[in-house]
């Protein structure tokens, strides 16, 4: 292919181009050719479309995310808001934390290994680009059913690379979610979050300030990984049918991007860095047009000088590369030596490829032809923004007339049953078989991990300082009602920080929906949005950033609306945080919340084909009353856990298997009070004579407090039936084995 | 007896982390010939007596499906004599 200059372009404006193929509708690119006053050469137009793509410009969503600045609690807490690669926040002590989640669902459909791999690479170096030394990663994974044969492809693949990229840069994975669900079949979804500390000195933002500063390219040579990738994969649904848009996978190097961290936090401590981005979907592209606009607005780039794996590679699949490893740094003249040197010194590639102007335009010349010539803005901030047809899909009515009457268990006999049941289901079963291949522990100070409610880990080792992470989802419920589902997931999360003993204070969210021309779907996308915007200004936490992944769907079947939310808390001395379980016997087992009879969206309605009903209504100044109480009766707590999927039933096997000490339980209503999953309860273990001190609060929290049993003993006793432990591990423990061993 | 070897390769726009490894360790050890290093690897599968087409596709069939994975690699299947 000939090169394709501004000049061709100007004496040539009516030639055909291939926009339609690179996924612009005719609009856009006529919107394109009225920006630029002629035809976009061919370099300009690969940059158009993928950088307008919904991955990268977030064009149906956009419009409705306003709501995440509209709400936002004012938090002095938030250093660094929506906007920049990922929010930071103020945890005390001179320290920041800044945490984010990231889709990587349809190349790991694609390429497991590697999309799940590079997934945690991309994550990791949003969080580097902060000035942040990452220090954990965790993964919310959903699958189609565990006995499907393509999840037996996609599972053991995922887990691998998340697990093969996190061991290798000596990163602990402290938690994450496997969730079955026959929607997931053709789209698995694959999310990622990263937490990384700082000083607050230390933080980084995206922007190329200052005519005459350096562009300075580092890390991985350029290739032709996942050219297009961005656009092509997260923007297309798949079809079953017809020749696969395939590009080629991106291959991660994980020892590389280790390099990379290290050399980075060297360059970042002697401050040599004016601003920075990291190259991830969409390359050179999304990296030069952002870091521009971030400044005045002037760069010129010389492409011809980017280091190249594969010198075959033309100016347009330079710019839309998507080779991992790599970083884009402004650096001052004075300073481009000593940047050099450290590159050097690590081994890692760098290279000026360009430098900042006082223009107002980003120049990129290939070999001295000018092949680029646009107002940065356009490419990376000033897309298109579509307010896309939005209806409540016919299905949610229907669904709310269904009776939800799962049968329940009454004898002893069908108490044990149900208990080994719900012990050895895949969505409530042991999850060692998947965090065993995750390294939980390295750098030494993972607190908690799978299978605790949360993660945390140790910031300080003087202060023992610590921060903890939770995400969660609940599918089924924001199936029923999003609006309800998105406030339940924070809820949900925000409790599991609380449980441990941490205080929440910041929310990220990756938002997982089907195609955003469906107005059904984009009801349900606006519905979760308006909730979790609503919810966190409720809860007062402020929403530092997120993900939205759309098109997940094969064909006509989208798949459960799935917002994932995070939510970052901090423990002053993670020392005293309350652990999930009992390691004595004689402690009282408190129920702190109420249950109510509805079993709508619950583990034991799935696992009776009972989809419909109506969800919990999110009582989120309930919830608020919770956390004060579990923070503040801490100290009084042996041990604490939070109810969720699998309501009482699974929350006690949980409690019983870790430590192998039994409980005896005593509870009226034996069905509804195992298998409900009312949002807003926690079950604490405490000793007797603790116990008026408790109620006391719990008065005061106006939250119900009622005694179930006591600990001890080598069963898991509920009324007269009886499960020996043993036999409850197998059962609990052979699941995943079985499927995927 | 005849064996066959089927040679799997990732494909050549696929980063190859581990041939990289040995491309810059080889002049660090004083080798200067290398240019690039691309490793794969390599099977033997024995058969009694020779080969038919039949056999031979479904060995090709076998190394789409297990040996190799097509997302990103390449492989050759031959007789060796």
């Amino acid at each position: 292919m000939a090169l394709d200059t501004v000049l061709i372009a100007q004496a040539n404006p009516d030639a055909a181009q291939p926009f339609a193929e690179l996924g612009l509708k005719p609009d856009e690119y006529a919107r394109i050719k009225e920006i630029l006053g002629r035809r976009p050469t061919s370099s300009e137009l690969a940059m158009y479309s993928v950088m307008w793509s919904e991955h990268c410009s977030y064009k149906s969503s956009k419009i409705h995310l306003k709501q995440f600045g509209e709400k936002a609690v004012k938090s002095d807490a938030l250093l660094v808001g929506i906007g920049e690669n990922a929010g930071v926040v103020d945890v005390g002590q001179g320290y920041a934390v800044t945490f984010k989640i990231e889709s990587h669902n349809h190349p790991s459909f694609i390429e497991p290994y590697q999309g799940a791999a590079t997934g945690v690479g991309g994550i990791v170096r949003d969080i580097l680009t902060m000035g942040a030394r990452p220090i954990a990663i965790m993964d919310p994974l959903r699958f189609g059913p565990a006995d499907a044969p393509d999840t037996r492809r996609v599972l053991p693949g995922v887990i691998a690379g998340v697990g093969g990229y996190g061991n290798c840069l000596g990163l602990p994975n402290i938690g994450g979610e496997v969730v079955f669900d026959q929607t997931y079949l053709g789209n698995p979804l694959v999310n990622a979050l990263c937490v990384g500390v700082m000083k607050h000195s230390d933080i980084k933002l995206a922007k190329a300030a200052g005519a005459g500063n350096l562009v300075v390219l580092y890390g991985a040579k350029t290739g032709g990984d996942g050219i297009g990738g961005v656009s092509v994969l997260a923007s297309e649904t798949f079809e079953s049918k017809g020749p696969a848009k395939r590009p080629a996978v991106q291959v991660g190097d994980p020892f590389v991007e280790k390099v990379l961290i290290e050399c980075s936090l060297e360059i970042f401590a002697e401050d040599l860095v004016v601003g920075i981005q990291d190259l991830g979907g969409a390359g050179l592209s999304c990296a030069t047009s952002e870091l521009a606009s971030g400044g005045s607005g002037g760069m010129k780039v010389q492409l011809d000088k980017v280091p190249l794996r594969d010198p075959s590679l033309s100016p347009e699949e330079i710019l839309m590369s998507e080779s991992q490893e790599r970083m884009c740094a402004i650096v001052a003249p004075e300073n481009v030596a000593r940047f050099l040197e450290i590159c050097a010194k690590w081994d890692v590639t760098a290279t000026v490829i360009g430098e900042v102007t006082d223009g107002n335009h980003l120049e990129i010349t290939f070999n001295g032809e000018l092949i680029v010539d646009v107002p940065p803005r356009t490419v990376a901030h000033d897309g298109p923004v579509y307010n896309r047809p939005l209806a409540k899909p016919a299905y949610i009515d229907e669904a709310a007339q269904q009776v939800v009457n799962p049968p329940l268990p009454v004898t002893a006999a069908e108490i044990r049953e149900t208990i080994l049941t719900v012990a050895s289901t895949p969505n409530l079963a042991d999850k060692s078989w998947v965090t065993d291949q995750y390294d939980r522990y390295v750098q030494g100070n993972t607190i908690q991990s799978q299978p605790d409610d949360s993660g945390m880990v140790r910031i300080d080792e003087k202060s023992h300082l610590g921060v903890a992470v939770a995400t969660d989802a609940n599918a089924n419920w924001s199936y029923l009602n999003p609006y309800e589902g998105a406030k339940l997931a924070l809820a949900e999360a925000a409790r599991n920080i609380a449980t441990a003993g941490a205080k929440p204070l910041a929310v990220t969210n990756c938002l997982n929906f089907g195609s955003p021309e469906d107005p059904g779907v984009m009801w349900q996308f606006a519905e979760t949005v308006r909730g979790l915007a609503d919810g966190a200004l409720e809860m007062g936490l402020p929403i530092t950033g997120g993900n939205v992944s759309f098109y997940n769907q094969t064909g006509d079947v989208a798949i459960l609306p799935t917002p994932v939310i995070g939510v970052l808390g901090v423990i002053q001395d993670v020392r005293t945080r309350t652990p999930m379980s009992f390691k004595e016997a004689g402690l009282e087992l408190y129920l702190l919340g109420a249950t109510d009879s509805n079993l709508s969206g619950t583990e034991w309605a799935y696992l009776h084909n009972m989809r419909g009903g109506t969800a919990p209504i999110a009582d989120l100044a309930k919830e608020m009353r919770l956390i004060d109480l579990l923070l503040e009766a801490r100290p009084l707590f042996g041990a604490a856990h939070d109810l969720s999927q699998g309501g009482l039933a699974s929350t006690l096997i949980e409690m019983v298997l870790r430590f192998n000490v039994g409980a005896k339980i005593e509870i009226a209503n034996p069905g509804i009070s195992l298998l409900s999953e009312t949002p807003g309860r926690v079950l604490i273990a405490i000793k007797s004579g603790e116990v008026a001190q408790l109620l006391a609060l719990a008065a005061k929290y106006k939250i119900e407090a009622a005694k179930i049993g006591i600990t001890g003993g080598s069963a898991l006793d509920i009324n007269d039936s009886s499960i020996g432990l043993d036999e409850l591990r197998k059962s609990h423990t052979e699941t995943f084995k079985k499927l995927f061993g | 007896m005849a064996k066959i070897v089927v040679d799997v390769m990732l494909k050549p726009e696929i980063l190859d982390p581990q041939g990289k490894a040995v491309a810059a360790a080889l002049p660090r050890l004083g080798f200067s010939f290398a240019t690039d290093v691309r490793q794969g690897k390599r099977f033997e599968i024995t058969i009694d007596g020779e080969p038919t087409a039949a056999q031979l596709a479904e060995v090709e069939t076998a190394a789409e499906k297990l040996l190799s994975n097509p997302v990103i690699e390449n492989f050759t299947v031959r007789v060796e004599k």
